[in-house]
């Protein structure tokens, strides 16, 4: 409830901006419902003009119908109107709360990005928004215009007539009573047909995803028995479920019809009496028509308003995750780097109860190379990780040319690596925009020229536009090596004097294995280096070589000290 | 949508009930206007009181008929509805089913479980709107316009201009906003992807520093969508207020020619009153009418969607004869000059392919990753028919077997393991499903499977998630492994399947497949330590054979050998 209440007064506050418009568009609501149901009482005072043979009152009706038409006009354009408004501030809002996340997540800790699906941040950043908005907006005008309209009847009905009025309360609870109970047994029946249909889904997927391994098996026959059970299930409560929520309107058109009836008999016996005019009572039966269509609507909207309410407390979370630190010295810059690094006393972990990194240290002159080795998920990243600052050092420090990396900015910190990963990353965009990523005002020269250097050219060329081929989401159209070489490419352009590089252990055909290591070869003349590695001779070659096991350093030398200690790495070399 | 009727079959009678029944709720909602002109034209102008009471009592009535009559209804549309889209999924699941690989790998598998799940649903929804609404409106509106004929003919002819002009002015919205909600999802999809590209590149951007770039250019993709999406909802929003001055003007117009009619006495009040009516009950159920055209119309797409795959038909048909390879002695599989390429694919997987294996050989396959050894292996199940060469079991042409015959004798233990929800036993039973527990435990052994099952509380009787979810994968693939295994099958092949193991583990599996009498193994791995061992050795590169021998011979004269033996020291 207190939860509620904070994201009630935050989304107060996405709103304050369009105060004015939301004003506007209340009291748009308010003329609309006016407008609305003044028709009905000016239709019923047309109709008492007409009365019988010889006996119409042209004058009077013209006048009404002026009227009339006055208030079509006013009613149409304040509706066009109201609901131009809401859209637009919905859809400003999701757009403001869309870039404010987008905003976020780029100053979130990577950590964040690590640590949560991607497939739940993008929910939370499109559809949680997207339902968000919709339901709150267009939830909120309807409930407003619905509680109005039913208030304003009321009213109305009672001016004109006290005991036609109170028929019509009569049967009020029965409509609140009916709307009610048949939510109830729709929420019980959806929630079953819910469940199954996740049953018949799962089986869906799964064996779908599982294809192979069910032909492999020739199991076919028992996987269709088995869905077709599921499925029946979902028939039995899928039949009931519909069946129950269609009644939901036949109910409620009967409740209307109930209300309709009392009005006609109970008006009608006025009007014998002359207590009432026919043409009040044309007007209070069309208002009976039209009354319990609200109670429908706001009992829909409550539950679609408690839906947005729980997207907004989601999307709300997202934004309100605690950023990185700013850079202590925005204007603490390194310059001039050669390449030293020195890593004393550095104590890391992800999960601050299990000790992973535990007293690293390193110290890397200018142009060295280190060979980080280990078998996969043994934390080889992770060294990456914290040379780049994308994860802060628990304790100790990361010196680059004396400089602790905790003092200077991020950015030139991340200036001065080059780094190519192993999961290759793309943009959507064009060969060139990928390859002039941190130069976009790089000339089709140089990037030609980079490409070259990274032996990527000649595959560029054979591409259906050259360097305008637009790279597909998720890359592709192209294959991996090709990846890999635009990556490369990409660092090219500019090489900074340290690497951060990762061999590709697999997915790519010898060939293009063979470019990439020449590439690599070049990019690491005169340049620190640190290299995951899967080659022997990178690995044999290196200055230093880091040997990972489960998140430990184990073991720390070059080769041939590594191989005297007869240690794990040892053992990883006679493996084979 | 029309070829999906033959799934009504079966509910004949309920699909002309349903609309039936809801022509009948219609026609008891005609009739109460004409009920109020008499109430006030009789009663009120009479001063009779009993008989405004007994037509009080007729509303009452008409109102429990038509409520009865459209539950009924419902009752029999939702009962058609759903028997159909459950006949339809289990006949989409099992076509879906009888397809190969080839088919499946153009497909893609995404799309067909949309297309059981999603798609189907939209046709039945689609259904049941219909059934509900296709006799329901068109019958209220005509009806309505009947029945002021009958009032006046000359006065029904505003009631007809009104539902033309409104029929007119719907559709012209509609189609145009249909047409501009297109480009708000294309927009929508390229925020999307935008979203999610960063997501990934979150350390590629970092290291770039392109946060503030990034965020301009996902800026921009907002307001792109904010635009599209403020057109649309601007043309959209005219659709209620237009349809409700083109109603209300009819009503004037009523008004005004039933004035002049009352006045020279052709008509009364009560029929002006009636005519009304009519008029709004006309603007409800066109509004409907419309809502109906659009999931109709979607529901149609889906369908055409569910169509394509009933088009497709499977590619592979297998032969009559029953593979036995107890019989065979010598070659057990033949490869000769086989040529493959994937469907669609331009270029081919597999090329000149020559190969024997002898029966109770063992062979290493080995080559970097996109060399073709997974797709040399899928052709011996027969999950692909090859494009040129001949493959031969048992001295046989593959084509010759039943695929059943083939895939009992033939074990693929796949690079992915995968398990499937229900227990570790109803797993291992997919190898064959009379095998008791003792042989179970036998496979369970030898794929050093034991510690798994024994490591859970209730054995064989453990629960297995979805997907296999709940085991680590080095788990997965020693329960694939006893899954194959249980099969009993001549040929075992394992797809890069030990992967996860740990190197000890690995090599008792190895040995311990050696002790199984009389089997053919094939293994397939990017680890040299995991074939060394093998009698022969094929080397794979680009689609290709480059070298086949033992370890030794292969180090010393096959240069692609020894660059893999190289690169692959440590990882």
């Amino acid at each position: 409830m207190k939860n509620n209440k904070n994201t009630l007064k935050r989304i107060l506050n996405l709103l304050s901006p369009y105060k004015l418009k939301t004003v506007i568009s209340l009291l748009l609501a308010v003329i609309i419902v006016l407008t609305t149901l003044y028709l009905p009482i000016l239709t019923g005072r047309a109709v008492d003009t007409i009365v019988s043979k010889g006996n119409v009152d042209f004058i009077k009706l013209s006048d009404i119908v002026i009227m009339m038409v006055i208030m079509m006009a006013v009613t149409a354009a304040s509706q066009w109107c109201m609901t131009a408004i809401n859209n637009g501030v919905a859809y400003h809002m999701v757009r403001d709360i869309r870039n404010q996340a987008f905003r976020k997540l780029m100053k979130l800790p990577i950590s964040y990005v690590d640590s949560n699906s991607h497939g739940e941040i993008i929910n939370k950043v499109i559809n949680d928004v997207d339902q968000f908005s919709e339901g709150l907006l267009m939830g909120f005008a309807q409930f407003f215009t619905g509680a109005l309209t039913i208030v304003l009847t009321v009213i109305i009905l009672f001016t004109i007539n006290v005991y036609v009025t109170l028929v019509v309360l009569l049967v009020t609870p029965l409509a609140v009573l009916v709307a009610g109970f048949i939510a109830k047994n729709t929420y019980k029946y959806f929630k079953s047909q819910s469940e199954r249909r996740a049953k018949m889904t799962g089986i869906v997927d799964e064996m779908i995803a599982g294809l192979s391994t069910v032909k492999n098996f020739t199991m076919e026959d028992r996987v269709e028995t088995k869905f077709k059970e599921a499925d029946e299930a979902l028939r039995e409560a899928g039949q009931n479920a519909i069946f129950i929520s269609a009644t939901a309107f036949p109910a409620t058109r009967f409740v209307n019809a109930l209300v309709y009836a009392g009005v006609a008999v109970a008006g009608a016996l006025l009007s014998i009496t002359g207590r009432m005019s026919v043409g009040q009572l044309a007007s209070v039966l069309s208002y009976a028509t039209q009354y319990t269509k609200p109670f429908n609507e706001i009992s829909g909207v409550v539950t679609e308003l408690q839906n947005s309410f729980a997207c907004a407390a989601r999307v709300f979370a997202l934004i309100d995750e605690e950023e990185i630190l700013p850079d202590k010295d925005p204007n603490n810059y390194l310059k001039d780097v050669d390449g030293n690094v020195e890593v004393t006393h550095v104590y890391f972990s992800y999960d601050k109860s299990k000790k992973l990194i535990e007293d690293l240290n390193l110290d890397v002159k200018a142009g060295q190379r280190i060979a980080i080795v280990g078998p996969t998920g043994s934390g080889k990243s992770t060294i990456i990780n914290l040379l780049m600052r994308f994860y802060d050092v628990d304790s100790g420090s990361i010196k680059i040319e004396g400089k602790d990396i905790n003092d200077i900015t991020r950015k030139s910190i991340r200036e001065n690596f080059g780094m190519v990963l192993q999961e290759t990353w793309l943009k959507n965009a064009s060969v060139r925009d990928n390859i002039a990523f941190g130069k976009p005002d790089a000339s089709l020269e140089d990037v030609k020229r980079a490409a070259k250097e990274a032996y990527a050219d000649s595959f560029i060329k054979r591409l259906p536009d050259g360097y305008d081929t637009i790279v597909s989401e998720g890359g592709e159209n192209l294959s991996a090596g090709q990846r890999q070489l635009l990556c490369i490419a990409r660092i090219m352009l500019e090489i900074p004097p340290m690497l951060i590089l990762d061999e590709a252990t697999s997915s790519i055909d010898t060939m293009t294995e063979a470019r990439i290591s020449k590439a690599f070869d070049k990019m690491m003349i005169g340049r620190t280096s640190f290299v995951v590695a899967h080659r022997l001779s990178t690995i044999r070659n290196a200055d230093m070589i880091l040997v990972l096991k489960d998140g430990h350093i184990i073991e720390q030398g070059n080769h041939k000290e590594l191989m005297d200690m007869k240690g794990f790495y040892y053992e990883l070399n006679n493996a084979v | 949508m029309l070829r999906l009727a033959r799934y009504l079959k079966e509910y004949k009678l309920e699909s002309a009930l349903a609309p039936l029944f809801k022509l009948l709720e219609a026609t008891f909602e005609l009739l109460v206007p004409i009920v109020i002109a008499r109430i006030i034209d009789i009663g009120i102008a009479g001063g009779d009181s009993n008989y405004i009471i007994k037509m009080g009592v007729l509303l009452v009535t008409l109102a429990v008929i038509g409520l009865t009559s459209a539950i009924i209804a419902q009752y029999f549309s939702a009962k058609a509805a759903t028997g159909f889209g459950t006949k339809l999924r289990d006949d989409l699941f099992a076509h879906i089913l009888g397809f190969s690989h080839a088919e499946i790998d153009v497909l893609g598998r995404d799309t067909l479980v949309t297309r059981v799940t999603n798609d189907s649903d939209q046709v039945q929804n689609g259904i049941n709107r219909f059934f509900r609404l296709v006799l329901r409106s068109p019958f209220i509106v005509a009806g309505a316009f009947i029945m002021s004929f009958n009032i006046d003919p000359r006065m029904s002819m505003i009631a007809l201009t009104v539902i033309a002009v409104l029929a007119i002015t719907v559709a012209l919205i509609m189609s145009k906003s249909i047409r501009l909600y297109r480009n708000v999802q294309k927009k929508l999809d390229r925020v999307l992807g935008k979203t999610g590209e960063n997501l990934t590149g979150i350390r590629v951007i970092r290291a770039f520093s392109k946060e503030s770039s990034e965020v301009a250019e996902y800026e921009n993709a907002t307001k792109d969508l904010y635009n599209d999406q403020v057109l649309v909802g601007d043309i959209s929003a005219l659709l209620n207020p237009l349809t409700y001055v083109v109603v209300n003007l009819g009503i004037v117009a009523i008004l005004k020619a039933g004035a002049v009619q009352v006045n020279i006495g052709n008509l009364t009040t009560g029929q002006v009153v009636a005519l009304i009516n009519y008029m709004s009950q006309i603007l409800v159920e066109l509004v409907k009418f419309a809502n109906l055209i659009i999931l109709l119309s979607k529901a149609s797409a889906c369908a055409k969607r569910i169509n394509e795959i009933f088009d497709i038909k499977c590619s592979l048909k297998g032969g009559s004869k029953e593979l036995d390879l107890s019989d065979c002695n010598g070659d057990i599989i033949t490869f000769e000059n086989v040529g493959f390429a994937y469907p669609k694919a331009k270029e081919e997987a597999l090329s000149d392919i020559s190969l024997s294996i002898k029966k109770g050989e063992t062979i290493g396959i080995i080559g970097g990753t996109g060399s073709g050894k997974s797709s040399l292996i899928n052709l011996i199940p027969r999950f692909y028919d090859i494009n040129r060469g001949s493959i031969k079991l048992a001295g046989k042409d593959i084509k010759e077997y039943s695929l059943d015959s083939i895939r009992k004798n033939v074990a693929l233990v796949e690079q992915k393991s995968r398990l499937f929800r229900g227990n570790i036993r109803d797993n291992l039973l997919w190898g064959n499903e009379n095998a008791d527990d003792g042989e179970l435990f036998e496979a369970a052994q030898t794929a050093q499977a034991m510690d798994v099952i024994n490591s859970k509380e209730r054995r064989l009787d453990s629960e297995v998630a979805m997907y296999g979810n709940n085991f680590s994968g080095g788990q997965k693939q020693r329960l694939s492994i006893a899954r194959s295994l249980v099969k009993k099958a001549g040929i075992l092949i394992l797809d890069d399947s030990s992967s996860a193991l740990d190197y000890a583990t690995d090599s008792k599996l190895r040995k311990a497949i050696r002790q199984i009498k009389d089997i053919t193994t094939i293994i397939v791995s990017q680890r040299i330590v995991s074939i060394k061992n093998a009698d022969r050795i094929v080397v794979l590169d680009d689609g290709k054979i480059v070298g086949i021998g033992n370890h030794e011979e292969l180090l010393e004269n096959n240069p692609i050998y020894r660059e893999i033996y190289n690169s692959q020291v440590m990882s």
